[in-house]
């Protein structure tokens, strides 16, 4: 839409291809050997050949610690968000943003108590994407589920569709940000896997780095195809849940002992 | 301002679009706002025409390749945009660029098209040192991620080949 | 049978302009409100992260599904051949347009970014139903639209049966997007029925009827023109057939979740201890949009008395708001099943809490405001168009 009469003949194919040239003069020409990744603009950036996901083992979370959420809201700049002037606690606690947040179950039949952590979890078939109107609510080829807030009209459909309640509205003005978690009002936003940090090359999610740092290890993040990554190995060995598994969503986020 | 509709966006974009050509002319090479990174630099990642006819359509171009593609490294990234062009103020705080008079505000205000970017983004350079402690990453390119595969290509390098092709 | 004369709504100007002045006063005061949520966020309103949906898609969704049943009246006398309704036809035609336009924009107005429409129109997930709706209601516009003109002219009237049929069924699949919307939801227990949209359907024959009665009555007390008994009568008897068919509906739907373990606590929820909404079920969409307008449009006590029939009109869409108030909010505030067989004890963002939800005026005003378009739609559209028949004195030589 931002099109104007006055712009020079690129478009992002051609630009793209440009760059591609160039660089494949540039690097083959010292006899560098270029990866596939370069050869076709299509293929940057996020891969399908990953699938990034989590395994919480609920055992190891420990009651009354909140260092993920609390790391989240650091990492994510949901700390900068600011309760408007004059507005009750009470609404404001339903009403501010929460990526991850800490859940204390008790069994009705045994008694017994369960800590975890609940975040989105990246399904495989996510049912926010598919009611989204725009396709603003989108999955990233390596299976983060996440909002291009660019386009996202903010119909709050994907947070009806939600059956993990992961989503959050932004109900107020932002003031202040992150450069890598933007956030304005009216969209609607969530647990991206700290993507920044994936694509900058980055292995841990803020969460999974607080819950080590306090000694707990409860949070494992790692590749879902790649057979030799941890996270793998461990859902191999372990019996692991998808919470509403009846759902058959193939959440990327799994649990040991719940 | 904030709540203008889209067509009216569409309209003003398009009107400003000339507006600006028509205003290039008369604009001095001194529009970079004083005492910001950009002043002391000789060029933006592209020709400063170039820059102010086309940046939106750069910036758009290359937000989806990092929102949906997952591709940070980018030539035309907003918050370099921040980082170089916002200004400060007697204390050394930075100033928002869309404070009134500063870098993108100051133009957008004359031309009438909406600042939307800021709605949402980032407006002053993020002090990387405290706020993020990222791993170290040997900047590779998020698209050679792929296991076993050496990045051939640093950032700086790309960049430089990006602003080649525009020069041409 | 007397020819019918199709003429524009006429009635003295003081009242006529004194109406749509007063309409336009609540168009502005819905629209002042829809800003002021707009511009402050949507922290000023009752919806919270818990009730996402809240007062304006309450109103909406009503307004929505009364749209494609008022459609219903020109249905009967061109596709069904009804000579009775036959006349009414280019009227309900209009109306249906009019709540549509008055739905959409309460609900397009509550977006959190309603300066992006734009966007909604240019990008599009063909897997929503949200994006199939929007096809299917600029779709309905079109072809009522050219349907009321096939009504109103006669060089195109040998179109009118073919797009009478295109607009009987499209009303038929928009309201079924409409309930799809819900009955698509699998996440949570209240809305996951495809009862759901069969159901959407017959509440919209209802509460488009009831508008239709109530509107047709008004406008022909404002302009003076004569309303037959009988033709009366034929509407008020279908009116009921409706009301006891949503009930049915209502029936079935609940009797399908008690079947279900799994439903058993969002049925107790909904029938027996969920407070407001137990309320709104019981006394709101039984009570006053069923069994007390059955009673008045069945009892021949009041077999012919107008308020009678006007009364049962305005209880039914009282009782339809109700119906689609707890379905939309009632639906959410029951806690999602995330754990089954466990218990809650802590959660920051409330699980396994009932959510509260107290709607504010802003939203109320945006909602009200929604009818008041549609009125206003009406009012202009049959002061300009030849919709409604010059007299609807009964027909002597027919019988009921």
């Amino acid at each position: 839409m931002s099109k104007s009469v006055d712009q020079p003949e690129m478009n992002r194919r051609e630009f793209l291809g440009k760059t591609v040239v160039a660089a494949t003069a540039a690097t083959v020409a010292p006899g560098v050997l270029l990866t596939v990744a370069n050869a076709n603009s299509e293929q940057q950036g996020v891969s399908s050949d990953v699938r990034w996901g989590m395994l919480i083992d609920t055992n190891k979370c420990a009651d009354g610690c909140s260092a993920c959420v609390d790391a989240c809201n650091k990492e994510n700049g949901i700390d900068l968000q600011q309760k408007p002037e004059g507005h009750s606690d009470e609404m404001w606690e339903q009403q501010r943003v929460q990526w991850i947040r800490k859940v204390k179950l008790q069994d009705k039949q045994t008694g017994e108590q369960t800590n975890l952590p609940l975040m989105c979890q990246h399904c495989e078939f996510p049912p926010c994407v598919d009611v989204c109107p725009t396709g603003a609510s989108f999955k990233r080829a390596d299976g983060i589920v996440m909002v291009d807030r660019h386009i996202c009209i903010g119909c709050r459909y994907c947070m009806m569709a939600c059956p993990y309640k992961a989503r959050s509205f932004i109900h107020e003005e932002v003031a202040n940000q992150l450069a890598n978690a933007p956030r304005g009002k009216g969209c609607v936003e969530s647990c991206n896997l700290c993507a920044h940090r994936i694509d900058d090359g980055g292995t841990t999610t803020a969460c999974q780095d607080a819950c080590a740092s306090k000694g707990h290890n409860a949070i494992l993040f790692g590749d879902l195809k790649d057979p030799n990554s941890a996270i793998s190995k461990v859902l191999k060995e372990k019996s692991s849940r998808q919470i509403r598994a009846d759902l058959e969503l193939n959440t990327g986020v799994r649990y040991t002992n719940v | 301002m904030r709540s203008s509709t889209g067509i009216k966006q569409l309209t003003a974009l398009l009107l400003g679009g000339l507006l600006l050509v028509l205003s290039t002319a008369g604009l001095s090479e001194s529009a970079v706002t004083k005492g910001s990174k950009a002043a002391e630099m000789d060029a933006c990642v592209a020709p400063t025409d170039e820059m102010r006819r086309n940046h939106m359509d750069y910036l758009q171009h290359d937000r989806d390749l990092t929102v949906h593609k997952g591709v940070r490294n980018v030539t035309n990234s907003l918050a370099e945009c921040v980082d170089c062009h916002a200004a400060k103020d007697e204390n050394g705080q930075a100033i928002p660029v869309d404070a009134p008079g500063q870098f993108c505000a100051g133009c957008h205000e004359y031309v009438a098209v909406s600042l939307a970017c800021f709605q949402c983004h980032r407006k002053t350079p993020e002090d990387k040192s405290s706020a993020l402690e990222s791993e170290p990453t040997g900047g590779k390119l998020g698209l050679l991620l792929d296991a076993g595969k050496q990045p051939t290509l640093t950032p700086a390098e790309l960049d430089q080949l990006h602003a080649r092709i525009l020069e041409d | 049978m007397k020819t019918l004369h199709y003429r524009e709504l006429w009635c003295s100007s003081p009242r006529y302009w004194g109406g749509l002045a007063f309409l336009g006063v609540i168009i502005l005061i819905g629209l002042v409100a829809a800003f002021y949520m707009e511009h402050s966020g949507h922290y000023v309103t009752g919806m919270t992260n818990q009730i996402v949906w809240g007062l304006p898609h309450v109103f909406a969704i009503f307004l929505i599904v009364a749209a494609s049943g008022a459609l219903n009246v020109a249905s009967i006398g061109s596709v069904f051949g009804g000579p009775m309704y036959k006349p009414l036809g280019p009227f309900s035609s209009l109306l249906a347009i009019g709540l549509l336009a008055g739905g959409l924009m309460v609900l397009v107005l509550d977006l959190g970014r309603a300066d992006r429409l734009i966007v909604a129109m240019t990008n599009f997930n063909f897997k929503s139903i949200f994006t199939w709706n929007i096809f299917l209601y600029s779709g309905f516009f079109v072809i009522v639209g050219v349907y009321l003109w096939t009504m109103m002219d006669r060089k195109v009237e040998k179109f009118k049966r073919p797009v009478g049929f295109a607009a009987f069924f499209w009303r038929l699949i928009l309201t079924t997007g409409t309930g799809s919307i819900f009955g698509f939801l699998v996440a949570r227990e209240a809305y996951d029925a495809a009862v759901l949209a069969p159901m959407f359907i017959i509440m919209s024959f209802s509460y488009g009827l009831a508008f239709f009665i109530l509107t047709l009555m008004s406008a022909f007390w404002w302009a003076d023109r004569t309303l037959g008994d009988v033709r009366l009568a034929k509407l008020k008897n279908l009116l009921g057939v409706f009301v006891g068919s949503v009930l049915y509906f209502a029936l079935v739907y609940h009797i399908t979740n008690l079947y279900i373990t799994q439903h058993h606590g969002v049925e107790g929820f909904i029938l027996l201890n969920g407070g407001v909404y137990t309320s709104m079920f019981w006394i709101g969409q039984v009570l006053i949009g069923g069994v007390i307008p059955l009673f008045l449009l069945y009892s021949p006590a009041f077999a012919t008395s107008r308020l009678a029939i006007a009364s049962a009109s305005i209880l039914v869409l009282l009782g339809g708001f109700f119906q689609v108030y707890v379905i939309v909010i009632g639906g959410q505030a029951f806690p999602m099943n995330l754990f089954p067989g466990k218990e809650v004890l802590e959660s920051s963002f409330f699980d396994g809490q009932i959510a509260s939800y107290i709607p504010t005026m802003p939203e109320a005003l945006l909602g009200i405001a929604g009818i008041a378009v549609a009125m206003t739609l009406v009012a202009v559209g049959a002061r300009m168009l030849r919709v409604l028949p010059e007299t609807l004195e009964d027909p002597e030589d027919e019988c009921a």
